[in-house]
């Protein structure tokens, strides 16, 4: 048989059987097992998601967050798109050889422009590819701990070869004239020229081997794709476009299968999560920002993510085993307690700094929270948080203490505050728990009121009449309890007449404004105190005697900052009362976690090596001539005076809320 | 009617419990009112020679195989006939894991009224009264005892062990036990607390832990100063049973009595289950951070601070102190 | 193997307790009732036993306010049947008439073992476990803390002061009072307790007339002084600490 027809039936084979490998494990992964999940919802918002297109996957927008390694992804992605068409290209010349001696794409193989953005691309590619291998081989950096480095470098190896063979190609055909637009191919021309020594038929051999090589590995590449990492080159666009468009603060429903609550099986997950599993590429940016991972404890969402993918694939496995099927599922590990364990799902502070970091918008939150709801409806977790919840559901907060002792930091305060269940108020302050109970705290409350006062505002609490939010006790799974709050809260609620909320707590700020039933609160705005402080600033309506001249760095709170994406409202504050604020490294959507968040402060602390409120407490110390570390929460101001105290920087470094400046400056 | 006072003795292993001298002190004073002799009963098998300290007129001696240890059927068996047939106008019985058994099944076989958590009980102005607490310490209730039977369970607190002790040994008659067969509870074994630890017990210096403590971690702050005072760690109830601490080293009514010179309760708030049982140290500090804490009412000194601050701050001004 | 649980609802001393105008009761608004801590542990074991070899769970529980919640908590737990018992409990009720109900209700539900909390902290007239035993002609023990089954009898084991404990055998049925559950009382979410009040149902046994007697009458009832015998020391963390090194140095410690 002659050499062409030969290679015609050759790429026809290997075309075949790679894309049969390649349809047959998408096959499984997407539909087999996607149908498994759950239903997820309806997508709309179109507009916003096409344009979530363009910035987060054509001009990827998340990636750059570390420049670099951005930078080479984004060269990689476009590289890829762009020099498609020379697989196309490649393919084609293959299965028509028998027919023609030299296939050209017709038009655009013979557009130059064209051709001289390919090349370059090559030469991105191949540089960035090099720096990917130099950061994996040399640099190997943490957030690639426990990620399938071979496979990464395989890859990597995978796509420099097909460059080089490209080039080796390409180079070869200007040599033998075979190309009508060589010369807008500078560099194929300059990897031509290693040949151009060699007579006409040696060339054209190498040139055929540089073919072969060439789709050799695409092929291999296509059917590695959907196995390992790389299938995300698959489920990264459909990702990016169905991606939750709810408010970040808002979590779904839990599920329900006959007061079955949560997540236990992973078929009990939407598809739209199981997606998410698929489409983790393993590098490990949530890793490297994760406080519960940073401190030691056994939570890594992105190995959470590899869990959860490879215990879908074990279990679809299983599920087309026919007959044998319950033998077979009965070998599967258990979800919760074999794939993942209940420490790490407990470990986790509900931050979102892995969310907000995710390149694709996997949500991690979110399976967490779910598993968490398995757990708590089977009342697996630990001593410290089944009281907490006790006192939740009994008293309305984890302290355990009377509701009728919930205002009592509220008695000397004078005048005394209006009572919002009794009379009209324009703004209802929700105080929330910790800052009502805990005694070391109620004097910053205190002085929220004397600010308040001080402005001419009229405002109100809720006295006996509030009960916890809910915020943390839905995070932590307990999402009947949630309901409960939220009725209690809702019906003392309904009763008032308001036209603002105001929050001290960043978590039911976040809660109220994004879960609780849109009767109760309707269109009234629910403000946390900085954004008050800040309108009420601007308007004039307060005013600072003072100018306190203190040098301080922000910790921004997880639910005011990344949740919300309040960051400059308290940071104006602060430049009103006349300091001087200097950033932490960490700060805006990277700040650091105090480690409090989704329930853990009523929980066992765990085998903490370093506990998150520490490192923050050390990176601000770092900041030369920093007097006072200003917090917006006050589980952030008792977690930071703990933290400061156990890392020896009392002296040093002030821990002081927001509206202690604004007290001082009043 | 029968003006007598009488006492179940309480004893477990060859000791007389504290309960029963507590006891004998109470009945000396109710039998004052009443005009009675207060008559200890001792149940037991060859254990006639525990009678020897008690401070009563009489001692009533059962002695029945059955009842060389406790059994709360055996007991109540052999209480029954000889109650009934005396009718005191009082019986003192323990509020423990003794006398509270025997106590509610006499009250309602023989259909007599039972006061319980009874701290003390006198004569007053012709009427006999008792005080009792209840409510964790909270409440104090007090009344008339009810007649023309009562029963009363005891709790210690009201009157001082040494009050029911005598030097001279008490006049003892042996008493005819009744037949006790068919009895429903047995004792298989007893099985012994860990041993190899120290005995709090004959510790002079004490560092008490209570639900302060917050978790276990924090422990090695209390260690950390006992180590510098060269005394001993201790709990209340919450932190025992949470096994933080082992059952050696549980201060209370069902754990340990302690005798210290200092006994520095930090965390500690005081329910009366705790206190009974440190009440013979020397001088009691206590560090908690609710003012109200029932535990000032019985120290010597108080400071309303967070145990968890003060720890680290006090051990190493002890050790500066020290010279160290 | 049926095991039937009695319960009491006690006042919640988290609350300030308050008397009322006879000043020899609570006041009865100002209270709020909660489960006694002990009846907690007794459903916990009666549940592990259930878990362990099988049987039926019955609680029983006297119709006060949050009886309902305390009932539905149980089922969700994992208890079979509920019972409510009406009275006029309202007026007042001290364990001797709860145990005459309670041993009415207990010949028609004819239990194996009778599970009930140790003690209550508001008993003044004994606790409820001894008094229902007797009344039922059933033995008793209390201060159980582990609890076997066997052939007609029950292997508990019982606690004593400083540690020790004493393994008895009780013929059955038998009445045991609880002081702790061989694990800590389980959490219910509040889920499966809201999916048990619509699935599960309280059957209401109406009781004969209560007859408080077998007690004392109280004639006064009052909050002790929180005599504040205690020297307080005051200051600062720092400031304590020194007083406190001086006061160790006085009595001799240092």
């Amino acid at each position: 048989m002659p050499y062409a027809a030969l290679k015609s039936l050759l790429v026809l084979l290997a075309l075949l059987v790679a894309v049969g490998i390649f349809a047959a494990e998408v096959y499984q992964a997407l539909w087999v097992n996607l149908r498994r999940g759950r239903p997820s919802g309806a997508f709309g918002q179109w507009g916003e998601r096409i344009k979530g297109l363009l910035i987060f996957v054509g001009a990827q927008w998340r990636l750059f967050r570390l420049p670099l390694p951005g930078l080479a992804h984004f060269f990689v992605f476009w590289g890829f798109l762009i020099l498609f068409l020379t697989i196309l290209q490649a393919l084609l010349e293959g299965l028509l050889a028998f027919a023609t001696p030299r296939f050209i794409l017709p038009l655009i193989g013979r557009f130059g422009p064209l051709a001289l953005l390919q090349d370059l691309f090559i030469l991105f590619v191949t540089v960035a590819v090099l720096y990917g291998l130099y950061v994996r081989l040399v640099v190997n950096p943490e957030r690639y701990q426990g990620s399938h480095k071979g496979q990464g470098v395989m890859v990597l190896a995978f796509i420099l070869i097909i460059m080089l063979s490209l080039l080796v190609m390409n180079g070869v055909r200007a040599n033998l004239g075979e190309d009508p637009v060589a010369r807008w191919r500078p560099i194929s021309r300059a990897a031509g020229l290693l040949f151009a020594g060699m007579p006409g038929e040696a060339q054209r051999i190498v040139g055929e081997m540089a073919y072969w090589v060439h789709l050799g590995v695409v092929l291999l590449f296509l059917t590695e794709l959907p196995r390992g990492k790389h299938f995300h080159v698959v489920t990264s666009i459909p990702a990016v476009l169905l991606r939750n468009l709810e408010p970040r603060g808002r979590l779904a429903p839990a599920p329900n299968f006959n007061g079955e609550v949560g997540v236990g099986a992973v078929e009990r997950f939407r598809w739209r999560q199981m997606l998410d599993f698929y489409t983790c590429t393993e590098c490990g940016r949530c890793q490297q920002v994760c406080p519960a991972y940073a401190s030691g404890l056994p939570l890594s969402p992105k190995l959470l993510m590899m869990g959860l993918r490879e215990h879908l694939k074990e279990s679809g496995r299983a599920h087309l085993d026919g007959g044998r099927q319950s033998q077979a599922q009965a070998r599967v590990r258990p979800l919760i307690g074999g794939t993942v364990s209940e420490a790490s799902l407990w470990a986790c502070t509900t931050c979102y700094a892995c969310d907000q970091e995710c390149p694709l918008f996997i949500e991690h939150v979110s399976p967490i929270v779910d598993m968490r709801r398995y757990l708590v409806n089977e009342g697996r977790m630990d001593e410290r948080l089944q009281e907490a919840l006790a006192n939740l559901g009994r008293y309305g907060n984890s302290f355990g203490q009377s509701e009728r002792a919930r205002a009592r930091w509220a008695q000397t305060v004078q005048p005394k505050i209006k009572d919002a269940r009794r009379e009209p108020v324009e703004y209802l302050w929700f105080v929330g728990d910790y800052a009502s109970y805990n005694a070391a705290l109620s004097e910053a409350t205190r002085q929220t009121a004397v600010v308040f006062q001080k402005a001419g505002l009229d405002f109100g609490i809720l006295y006996e009449g509030e009960r916890n939010a809910g915020n943390d006790v839905r995070r932590v799974g307990e999402e009947g309890l949630f309901e409960m709050l939220v009725e209690k809260n809702a019906a003392t609620l309904s009763r008032c007449a308001f036209q603002a909320i105001v929050t001290t707590d960043p978590h039911s700020y976040n809660t109220l404004k994004h879960e609780y039933p849109t009767a109760v609160i309707g269109r009234r705005p629910v403000l946390h105190y900085a954004e008050l402080l800040d309108q009420l600033i601007t308007s004039g309506r307060l005013q600072f005697s003072k100018k306190l001249g203190y040098k301080v760095t922000y910790h921004d709170p997880c639910y005011l900052g990344r949740y919300n994406g309040v960051y400059d409202p308290p940071r104006r504050v602060i430049a009103a009362t006349g300091c001087q604020l200097v950033e932490m490294p960490r700060h805006r959507d990277r700040a650091l976690c105090c480690g409090a968040g989704g329930g853990r402060i009523w929980m066992e602390e765990g085998a903490v090596q370093e506990r998150p409120s520490e490192a923050r407490i050390r990176e601000a110390a770092n900041l030369r001539g920093v007097q006072a570390f200003i917090v917006a929460c006050p589980k952030d101001l008792t977690m930071f005076r703990d933290a400061v105290k156990t890392t020896g920087h009392e002296d040093r470094l002030a821990v002081r809320d927001l509206i202690e400046l604004a007290y001082e400056a009043l | 009617m029968n003006p007598d006072v009488l006492v179940l003795v309480e004893h477990l292993r060859g000791e007389v419990a504290d309960i029963s001298y507590v006891m004998l002190a109470a009945a000396r004073a109710l039998a004052r009112g009443t005009g009675g002799r207060v008559i200890a009963l001792l149940l037991g098998h060859q254990a006639q020679e525990l009678a020897r300290d008690l401070a009563a007129d009489h001692v009533w001696y059962l002695d029945h195989p059955a009842l060389a240890e406790f059994t709360s059927d055996a007991y109540q068996r052999a209480l029954t006939p000889l109650l009934r047939e005396q009718r005191p106008r009082a019986a003192l019985l323990g509020d423990t894991s003794i006398g509270a058994e025997v106590a509610g099944v006499l009250s309602a076989r023989l259909d007599w009224p039972l006061v319980s958590r009874c701290r003390s009980v006198g004569a007053d102005d012709g009427r006999l009264r008792f005080t009792s607490q209840i409510c964790g310490g909270k409440v104090m209730a007090e009344g008339d005892l009810p007649g023309p039977t009562a029963l009363v369970a005891m709790v210690p607190g009201g009157f001082r062990p040494d009050a029911g002790r005598s030097q001279q040994p008490p006049p003892v008659t042996p008493m005819e036990a009744p037949a006790l067969e068919g009895l429903r509870v047995s004792l298989r074994r007893y099985i012994e607390p860990e041993a190899g630890d120290v005995d709090i017990a004959k510790e002079p210096l004490l560092v008490a832990v209570g639900r302060g403590i917050q978790n276990q971690d924090n422990l090695g702050l209390a260690e950390d100063l006992a180590a510098v005072l060269g005394a001993v760690v201790c709990g209340s109830r919450p932190v025992v049973d949470q096994g933080w601490l082992p059952t050696t080293r549980l201060v209370g009514r069902s754990g340990k009595r302690v005798r210290p010179k200092v006994y520095l309760a930090l965390g500690i708030s005081g329910a009366p289950e705790h206190v009974e049982a440190i009440t013979d140290s020397e001088a009691i500090i206590a560090v908690n951070t609710d003012p109200a804490a029932p535990i000032f009412a019985v120290a010597r000194y108080g400071a309303v601070a967070d145990m968890l601050d003060l720890l680290p701050a006090l051990t190493a001004q002890v050790q500066q102190a020290k010279g160290g | 193997m049926h095991i039937v649980v009695p319960v009491k609802l006690v006042p919640d001393l988290v609350e300030e307790l308050v008397m009322d105008e006879s000043g020899a009761a609570l006041d009865a608004s100002a209270v709020r009732l909660v489960l006694s801590e002990f009846d907690d542990h007794a459903i916990e074991q009666a549940i592990l036993l259930k878990e362990r070899s099988g049987g039926q769970v019955t609680v029983v529980a006297p119709a006060v306010e949050g009886a309902d919640e305390v009932l539905y908590t149980a089922a969700a737990k994992g208890a079979d049947r509920l019972v409510r018992l009406t009275n006029d409990f309202e007026r007042g009720m001290n364990n001797h008439g709860l145990a005459r109900a309670l041993a009415e209700v207990l010949k028609t539900l004819q239990p194996d073992l009778v599970l009930t909390g140790v003690q209550a902290h508001d008993d003044l007239d004994g606790s409820l476990g001894p008094l229902l035993a007797e009344y039922c002609g059933m033995p008793y023990v209390g201060y159980v803390a582990g609890l076997a089954l066997a052939e007609g009898k029950a292997v508990a084991r019982k606690e004593y002061p400083g540690g020790l404990a004493a393994e008895m055998e009780i013929t059955l049925p038998a009445v045991l009072g609880i002081q702790a559950a061989e694990r800590p009382p389980r959490y219910v979410a509040v889920s499966k307790v809201r999916q048990a009040m619509k699935t599960a149902t309280i059957a209401e046994t109406r009781v004969a007339g209560l007859e408080p007697g077998g007690g004392p009458a109280i004639t006064r009832l009052f909050l002790p002084e929180a005599g504040r015998q205690a020297v307080m020391i005051e200051g600062s963390v720092e400031e304590i600490a020194a007083r406190l090194v001086a006061i160790f140095k006085e009595l001799g410690l240092l």
